[in-house]
């Protein structure tokens, strides 16, 4: 369909973008790249009075890697992450996660900041900073606070920003260099919705695992770490009697939804699959 | 809620500069079909998966229906209608590389989905001019084409290379403007 | 005419592709005129039900709408869409108004439509419309609607529009043919609803002349003729009044260019308003309004001799067309029927099919229509069938496909109709092995059923025959220009399949001409020929082919004529001469073009092509894959395709036609689904829900085509072939996949077979394996 009408403005400071959204309080909606906002437009599942074009204000699409950890502005592309020149040694997860996002001329306009806020469970990015537990940065008009991943995802298509508040920037911690990882995602084809996918990492010491972190994107309706299968593997080497306690957890404890592509039962054990899997990549890597 | 007053919106097309004057809710690919009367890039789902209307904004291919055009503001914007070379001494359309290689390969039959996947391979093949078979695949994975089956596709965008290889191939020079703010 | 097919045979450049590779190409979205005016219809949200009333109020006071058409103001009686193709009176109670009223039956069903200044305004103002329906339980499966407890059509008093039965052999043979025979197997299969999905969805462009009186409409295609003469029986006007104009097209594969509601709707709202009215048709909107195609479920039974010689075939299948019999809804059962057979040595056949009505969208053709299905059951059936008995596939097959003298044999009778017919010409075997040896089926089927490297590998090889020329005759002209050049005008349509240049190269041959001399091929749009019959059923290059082999042909006529006037001598003592330029007779000379020129003024003439006979190429296919337990994941590592066409005219388009078929079935058999919630409600109205094949899905795809065996059919020798491609795909990439997984005991008797359906039979089969 053409898009529901709506008023523009592309202000070039944070503070009147704020100010912006303020002022047509639930009725504004920022937009970044619009590559998850301009599909609901278009079926008119949303119908804003205003569009907040984040795009002409400074600062909001830096990449910096520091001691830290990874900070992504909220407007940093698909494409800035998958062409930086030391992401993929940095934070190599996080590139390997992004490969998977839609489509080639999607990846050249979807942001990080716009998937974030669109909070979609299917989505690669919100899997990543959950798993990760990233912080989010917020802007309102008191400054700016942070929330942790657990706490900005509130449900499918959830986040605790405000109406008049601005995503600006997801910092990842840091990523020890010998960490180990996985990323395993299945969909009935490349850039469709993941059926489930499964991001893993670890470190190692002295043959076992430590910090096991498992995520789950697309098969729930949220996206959720695996607390069980990340106890099943924790302080235990990462082999084959391992991997199937993780397995084993895992599809004990997922409860996905039973849609027109798939039965409960299939998700559930795809993600015992997709375990199986990301943790047999790590291993190897 | 009532339509918001139109704006001008300024940027340039195929090495031209346009200055349309566009309702907040226009999509760049509406903006270009309509406005500017380039209809060779075309609409087939209006929501972002078919990429029919893939065109390159700032060297970069993007789907023009995910996009406003208020948002074009200041961009570089080429289309179909820039790729080729213009027209030959006899008055025929002279074709660029990719587009005689899509001729050769058979690369097309309805023609509606050619203008996407030609941009989405002219970008792709102007920063990676030595992609392989399985990364044009993945690069055209988000271009539907329903006649061709995409071999035909993928044999002519590894057969155009060479001529990214040796320099990328560009559009036309630019030459007057288009101006539909009236 | 000197000069044979220099150009037939080769693979020619196509001409359209200048236009379609620059942008240059006018679809019919791309046509704009000064006041034009945009339409958008208003559809049924709900499945089945009563409608009470529509509020038109608030849309027609938005700035900028010119009128909301509920279905009051088409006049006392409200036009319904009758049948193109095999009208019966039966069908005809389900006939579809071209909007709805006293009751809504499928989630898309018009409403109303709303003519504004932009589109975007037409969308705006069709959301104020308020349509109140009471709701009534929908029918949305075979069960119901055969209980016919829940009636679409009250008045008729059953959801069973007609039941066709193709019959070879009588009552009592088909009947010996299963009593005595010492192997029987029955089995229920069932293919799945799905659609063509174009590129392009569907548009009109009805401009009014008030002046003149004149209606215009673009954007037609397929059988622009026969919606001009439809047109002009519903709107009440002269035939003559009516220009249709064919515009470029993204796809047709059967489905685009029937008579829809909006083929009426728009054409009825421009003349209403005397202004230009454009629709182009949402995405979302194409997946509810195009035709569905495909969805049909049968038992099918089968009776063979312990050698594998097959005695019988016979079914009992039903057809869900939707809420409405569509126009050429009876092709896809009649082929189902009629076709159950294949290639193959059937000697008692007996298919009994049920057109069956329910609350989804209504159905219609699909390329390939119904021999894709029939050919998937078929073909299950055999393999079961060779696995029960012992006897390997490829030997059950050649046992029973049909050798060389039993060609031309009969077509099975379909009633009530009394379609028969024979086949043309072929070698069934020439293909079947040539297929075996392209794909390595000796070397790789110790593969089949073996676990490597965690997947399983599955082979499996399939026949099929595809009909094409559809009758009954089509019409071609062929005009000398004065400058010399010569232009093609056809009634054959053309839906993106490369006409213009296929008709190039037949008519340059036709002549003696280099493709140079052709100045231009003129198709489809009424005015070009006094009547075509459009595109369907692999017609195209056959029946408008022969037309311009006649039409050539009184051209020749028509030039020896004109200079034999000019030198008063008979017809018959002038040479044409110089590949058409120049005309000599007793001694002397003159130039066909130019102002002296015989041809000064241009000369023309006419060709048809009549034919009630079909031609029928066919081939052979075969898959090799693999198949992910734990995932259900389906690779395709092979596909081959091998066919024999009487005559190839241009084999870089047939290659095209043949790989674009099969990636087509390949999505059906494995991705595409419409999917229906329980309240029949469409849950994929959205390219990110119906899935069809990508640019990587299917990269190993072959196409070898012969012309051992030309048609005798048509002066060409050539078979229609724009749909063989997708016949054979759902049952060969099922049977691959139950080879695959034979250690599971795994029968994929539904399509499609996606990986969460792939996964859920390994998990119910009794199969000895161990998951991992």
């Amino acid at each position: 369909m053409k898009l529901p009408a709506f008023d523009y403005a592309a202000p070039a400071t944070m503070a009147e973008a704020i100010e912006l959204l303020e002022r047509h309080g639930g009725d504004a909606r920022p937009l970044a790249g619009g590559q998850s906002l301009m599909p609901v437009l278009a079926f008119r599942l949303a119908q804003p009075s205003m569009l907040v074009d984040i795009g002409r204000i400074p600062g909001l699409d830096s990449i910096e890697i520091g001691e830290d950890g990874v900070r992504l502005g909220a407007r940093v592309r698909w494409c800035d992450i998958l062409e930086h020149p030391s992401l993929r040694s940095v934070h190599p997860l996080l590139v390997e996660a992004i490969g998977h996002v839609a489509h080639y001329p999607i990846r050249n306009r979807g942001t990080v900041g716009g998937s974030l806020a669109h909070a979609d469970p299917a989505a690669e990015m919100p899997g990543i900073a959950f798993t990760c537990e990233a912080t989010m940065v917020i802007a309102g008009r008191a400054g700016t606070r942070m929330v942790a991943a657990r706490d900005f995802f509130t449900g499918p298509l959830e986040t605790v920003i405000g109406p008049a508040e601005l995503l600006v920037e997801v910092r990842l911690p840091p990523w020890p260099a010998a960490r180990r990882w996985g990323f395993e995602e299945f969909a009935r084809q490349r850039g469709a919705f993941a059926l489930a996918a499964v991001a893993a990492f670890y470190d190692e010491r002295d043959g076992v695992a430590i910090g096991v972190h498992l995520g789950v994107i697309g098969a729930t309706g949220v996206v959720q770490r695996l607390p069980g299968a990340e106890a099943a593997l924790e302080g235990r080497p990462v082999d084959a009697p391992g991997i199937a306690a993780a397995v084993a957890a895992a599809r004990a404890e997922v409860d996905p939804p039973e849609d027109a592509e798939a039965s409960s039962a299939y998700r559930r054990s795809l993600v015992g699959t997709m375990v199986e899997r990301a943790l047999a990549a790590a291993t190897a890597r | 809620m009532s339509n918001p007053p139109p704006r001008t919106v300024r940027f340039t097309v195929n090495g031209k500069p346009a200055a349309v004057e566009v309702e907040p809710r226009l999509t760049l690919a509406d903006c270009l079909r309509h406005a500017l009367r380039l209809t060779g890039t075309h609409v087939g789902c209006e929501h972002g998966v078919c990429g029919a209307c893939t065109v390159i904004v700032d060297g970069r291919a993007m789907r023009s229906c995910l996009m406003l055009a208020v948002q074009a503001e200041g961009c570089t914007v080429e289309t179909i209608e820039g790729l080729g070379t213009g027209l030959d001494e006899g008055g025929a359309e002279a074709l660029g590389p990719l587009q005689a290689a899509f001729r050769r390969h058979h690369a097309l039959q309805c023609g509606f989905c050619t203008p996407g996947m030609l941009m989405t391979a002219h970008a792709l093949l102007s920063r990676e001019p030595d992609a392989d078979a399985d990364r044009v695949r993945e690069a055209l994975s988000g271009n539907l084409c329903r006649c061709t089956g995409y071999i035909g596709i993928v044999e002519a965008v590894l057969d155009a290379r060479p001529a990214y290889q040796a320099g990328a191939p560009g559009g036309q020079p630019a030459t007057g403007g288009i101006d539909r703010t009236g | 005419m000197t000069r044979r097919d220099t150009l037939v045979g080769q693979p020619v450049e196509r001409l359209e592709d200048l236009r379609f590779l620059s942008g240059r190409g006018q679809y019919v979205d791309d046509r704009s005129v000064d006041g034009m005016l945009h339409a958008t219809l208003v559809r049924s949200t709900v499945a089945h039900g009563i409608l009470r009333s529509i509020d038109t109020t608030a849309a027609c006071a938005l700035p900028g709408v010119h009128a909301v058409y509920t279905a009051h103001d088409l006049g006392a009686k409200v036009p319904v869409i009758p049948m193109r193709m095999e009208a019966n009176a039966d069908l005809a109670r389900f006939e579809q108004p071209v909007l709805a009223h006293g009751k809504v039956r499928y989630v898309g069903e018009p409403v109303a439509l709303v003519v504004a200044d932009t589109a975007a305004i037409a969308e705006d103002a069709a959301g104020l419309v308020g349509v109140d329906v009471a709701s009534l339980p929908p029918v949305l499966d075979r069960a119901s609607s055969e209980r016919g407890e829940v009636l679409l059509f009250e008045a008729v008093g059953s959801n069973r529009g007609l039941s066709l039965q193709a019959i070879r052999g009588d009552a009592a043979a088909i009947d010996a043919a299963f009593q005595d025979a010492p192997y029987t197997r029955r089995r229920r299969f069932k293919v799945h609803r799905h659609t063509a999905l174009p590129m392009e969805t569907r548009g009109l462009l009805a401009e009014w002349d008030p002046v003149r009186q004149r209606l215009t409409v673009s954007g037609l295609v397929k059988v622009p003729f026969a919606i001009r003469s439809l047109l002009a029986t519903l709107l009440d006007m002269p035939e003559s009044a009516i220009d249709a104009v064919e515009s470029d097209c993204g796809g047709g594969f059967g489905m685009r260019g029937e008579f829809y509601p909006e083929d009426f709707l728009v054409s009825f709202a421009a003349r209403r308003l005397g202004q230009a009215v454009k629709w182009i048709e949402d995405r979302n909107e194409h997946l509810l309004a195009m035709t569905h195609a495909r969805e049909v479920e049968c038992d099918l039974e089968i009776a063979c001799d312990l050698d594998g010689t097959i005695r019988g075939l016979r079914g009992r299948g039903a057809y869900d067309l939707g809420a409405y019999i569509r126009p050429n809804a009876v092709t896809a059962p009649r082929n189902f029927a009629q076709m159950a057979g294949g290639p193959y040595r059937i000697p008692a056949l007996h298919m009994d099919v049920a057109m069956l009505v329910s609350n989804k969208t209504p159905a219609g053709s699909y390329r390939g229509p119904g021999r894709f299905e029939t050919d998937y059951f078929r073909e299950r059936l055999f393999d079961i069938a060779a696995g029960d008995l012992g006897i390997d596939r490829v030997a059950f097959r050649r046992h029973n496909l049909l050798r060389r003298h039993e060609v031309p044999g009969r077509l099975p009778v379909v009633m009530p109709y009394g379609t028969g017919g024979e086949t043309d010409s072929g070698d069934y075997h020439e293909t079947f092995e040539r297929c075996l040896a392209e794909i390595g089926w000796h070397d790789k089927v110790a593969l089949a059923g073996r676990q490597v490297d965690g997947v399983f590998h599955g082979l499996a090889v399939g026949s099929y025959i595809e009909g094409g020329a559809s009758g009954p005759r089509e019409h071609a002209r062929l005009v000398f220009e004065a400058d010399g050049r010569v232009t093609v005008h056809v009634g054959s349509s053309a839906v993106g399949q490369g006409l213009e240049t296929i008709f190039a190269q037949i008519a340059a041959d036709a002549l003696g001409l280099p493709m140079d001399r052709i100045a231009g091929v003129f198709h489809g749009s009424s005015g070009i020929v006094k009547m075509g019959y459009g595109s369907l059923g692999s017609r195209s290059t056959v029946m408008g082919g022969s037309a311009i082999l006649d039409a050539a042909k009184n051209l020749d006529h028509a030039l020896r004529a004109a200079a034999a006037a000019r030198f008063g001598c008979a017809p018959g003592e002038v040479s044409i001469e110089d590949g058409l330029r120049s005309a000599a007779a007793r001694g002397r000379s003159l130039p066909l073009a130019g102002p002296a020129g015989i041809a000064a003024d241009g000369i023309e003439a006419e060709g048809v092509f009549e034919n009630n006979r079909r031609t029928y190429s066919y081939g052979t296919h075969a898959a090799h894959l693999t198949v992910d337990p734990a995932t259900g994941q389906v690779r395709l590592l092979e596909y081959v395709s091998v066919e024999d066409v009487g005559r190839i005219i241009n084999p870089m388009t047939l290659h095209g036609q043949v790989l674009g078929a099969i990636v087509q079935g390949l999505g059906g058999t494995l991705l595409e689904h419409l999917v229906y919630d329980g309240q029949g409600q469409l849950l994929t109205g959205s390219l990110a829900s119906y899935l069809v094949p990508a640019a990587d899905d299917f990269p190993n795809i072959r196409s070898i085509v012969l012309e051992n065996h030309p048609s005798p059919v048509s002066p060409l020798g050539a078979k229609g072939a724009g749909e063989g491609g997708v016949i054979s795909v759902g049952g060969v990439v099922a049977n691959a996949i139950a080879s695959a997984l034979s250690s599971f005991g795994v029968q994929p008797d539904e399509l499609p077979l996606t990986p969460p359906r792939i996964w859920e039979l390994i998990q119910r089969s009794s199969g000895q394996v161990d998951l991992p």
